[in-house]
């Protein structure tokens, strides 16, 4: 392929690392499966009763998505760093900003996505009804890009440390826990009957703040780390 | 300006700043010292009780002042490191490191303290409340800063990093701060506050700014020390430094 404008510079960069992800079996499952045991976790330790778990299970599947996100996210530049690619990307004529940014959305596509789709099945196991399912699933459509922009950036500033995967999550966790207050209680006021447009307003406007400033932080956190 | 300028230029060089601080250290903590006590006069003897919490409102006299310390502090540690990732100037970086356990220990105070009267008050050591949670929420950024700062081997590089890691915390705190408020609004009724009252009478309040007054003075001194040791470990392969310790010894001798 022959590759003059950025657009597909970006999208090169997007099939080759959603081709990469789905080779690499493990990496793209693992997370899953570790989504859907922690939400195991929960009715395990709390008691199997149906309305503790409908009332508790927004709260379960945010902390489950946040979680798993974080320890996907560890493996985002360190194969690219190591092996020496990365830097070809940022020497790249196109622009860089726009290659990180394809970079993220594999991620998303390869661990956001299937997280959307696994809350279907994990909303049955928590005993949530539809309504609440309904509200979960827009929540973490806006929501799970958000955990890829903002823990890229952290995965950018800890990229080839020893203990990244921790360090990351440290760092990642507080910045997340606005977007774990909406979605929450979004859903909530979902299964109350209440209007929860105020919540998808706040939601939309903190992924469209990491979709311009993130990006940014992202680049400037690999050159740092690349010296 | 351009004055300005050439004055700012003139203390990002380390070894000025080096003397500078060596000025400016004792007058701050001095400064500090002499408000700590006329302030803890005041907040144990010369302000009222008062009318319904009695003797256990006078921790507000520590309290309310590390908790500005730490949102400044924080402000103060983004700054200078925005300063360093544009200039890359070596003392903002020193500064900026410096910043971030001296903010840590405000965060934590402000807790400790919150939490201590929380337990009359409240009846509870903690309660989830907005505004203590959004401080406990700005005490892991500062863990997290700390942890990032010290896995990075390179100073330079650590110093970058960590300027980049404030700045998106400086963009965050905003919306934690009011989500976490609205949050605590949705769970819960309005808490006993009594912060919230901007009428807090006359007698209270000149303590309480001079507190505030003493606790500025000793960040600026504690922060000016470590800031000096950073940069005499950041510089301790150049000649001046050398030269320095040099000095030292033959006083010494």
């Amino acid at each position: 392929m022959i590759i003059t404008t950025g657009f597909d510079a970006f999208k090169s960069i997007l099939v080759r690392d959603i081709i990469l992800g789905l080779r690499n079996q493990s990496d793209f499952v693992n997370p899953l499966i570790f989504f859907i045991i922690v939400i195991t976790m929960f009715p395990l330790s709390i008691g199997p009763e149906q309305e503790t778990l409908r009332q508790l299970a927004p709260a379960i599947v945010w902390v489950a998505a946040v979680l798993a996100s974080s320890l996907s996210l560890d493996g985002l530049f360190r194969t690219d760093f190591e092996d020496g690619s990365l830097e070809q990307i940022l020497l790249s004529p196109h622009s860089s900003m726009l290659l990180i940014s394809a970079k993220i959305l594999s991620h998303w596509i390869l661990s956001g996505l299937p997280l959307i789709l696994l809350v279907i099945l994990s909303g049955s196991l928590l005993y949530l009804p539809i309504t609440g399912v309904k509200t979960l699933l827009i929540t973490l459509l806006l929501g799970t890009p958000v955990l890829s922009l903002v823990g890229a950036i952290a995965g950018a500033l800890t990229m080839g440390l020893r203990n990244s995967g921790m360090l990351q999550a440290l760092l990642t966790l507080p910045l997340l826990l606005p977007l774990l207050i909406f979605s929450v209680s979004a859903v909530n006021n979902a299964l109350k009957g209440l209007l929860v447009s105020g919540e998808f307003y706040f939601l939309g406007a903190i992924l469209v703040l990491a979709l311009t400033l993130a990006p940014l932080a992202v680049l400037s956190a690999l050159k740092i780390r690349l010296g | 300006m351009n004055n300005m300028w050439q004055w700012l230029t003139k203390y990002a060089s380390p070894m000025r700043f080096y003397l500078l601080v060596n000025k400016l250290t004792p007058w701050f903590g001095w400064s500090a010292v002499i408000l700590f006590l006329a302030g803890l006069y005041g907040a144990f003897f010369y302000a009222p009780p008062d009318y319904q919490q009695g003797e256990s409102f006078r921790i507000i006299y520590v309290h309310v002042p590390s908790a500005w310390m730490s949102m400044f502090v924080y402000m103060v540690m983004a700054t200078a490191g925005a300063l360093g990732l544009i200039w890359k100037t070596k003392v903002s970086d020193a500064i900026a490191r410096s910043c971030a356990p001296l903010g840590a220990s405000f965060a934590f105070l402000a807790l400790a303290t919150g939490s201590l009267w929380g337990k009359p008050m409240w009846g509870a050591w903690w309660v989830w409340d907005a505004r203590l949670t959004s401080e406990l929420i700005l005490l892991f950024l500062y863990l997290g800063f700390i942890a990032l700062q010290s896995a990075i081997d390179d100073r330079r590089s650590a110093a970058r990093a960590g300027a980049v890691l404030a700045l998106v915390g400086v963009v965050n705190i905003p919306i934690i701060h009011y989500s976490v408020e609205w949050w605590s609004t949705l769970h819960q009724g309005p808490t006993v506050s009594k912060l919230d009252t901007p009428s807090i009478h006359i007698d209270m309040l000149i303590p309480l700014l001079i507190m505030i007054t003493a606790f500025m003075c000793y960040f600026a001194a504690m922060l000016l020390i470590r800031a000096r040791c950073e940069i005499i470990d950041q510089e301790k392969n150049s000649q001046w430094v050398g030269e320095l310790v040099l000095g030292m010894d033959a006083q010494n001798e």
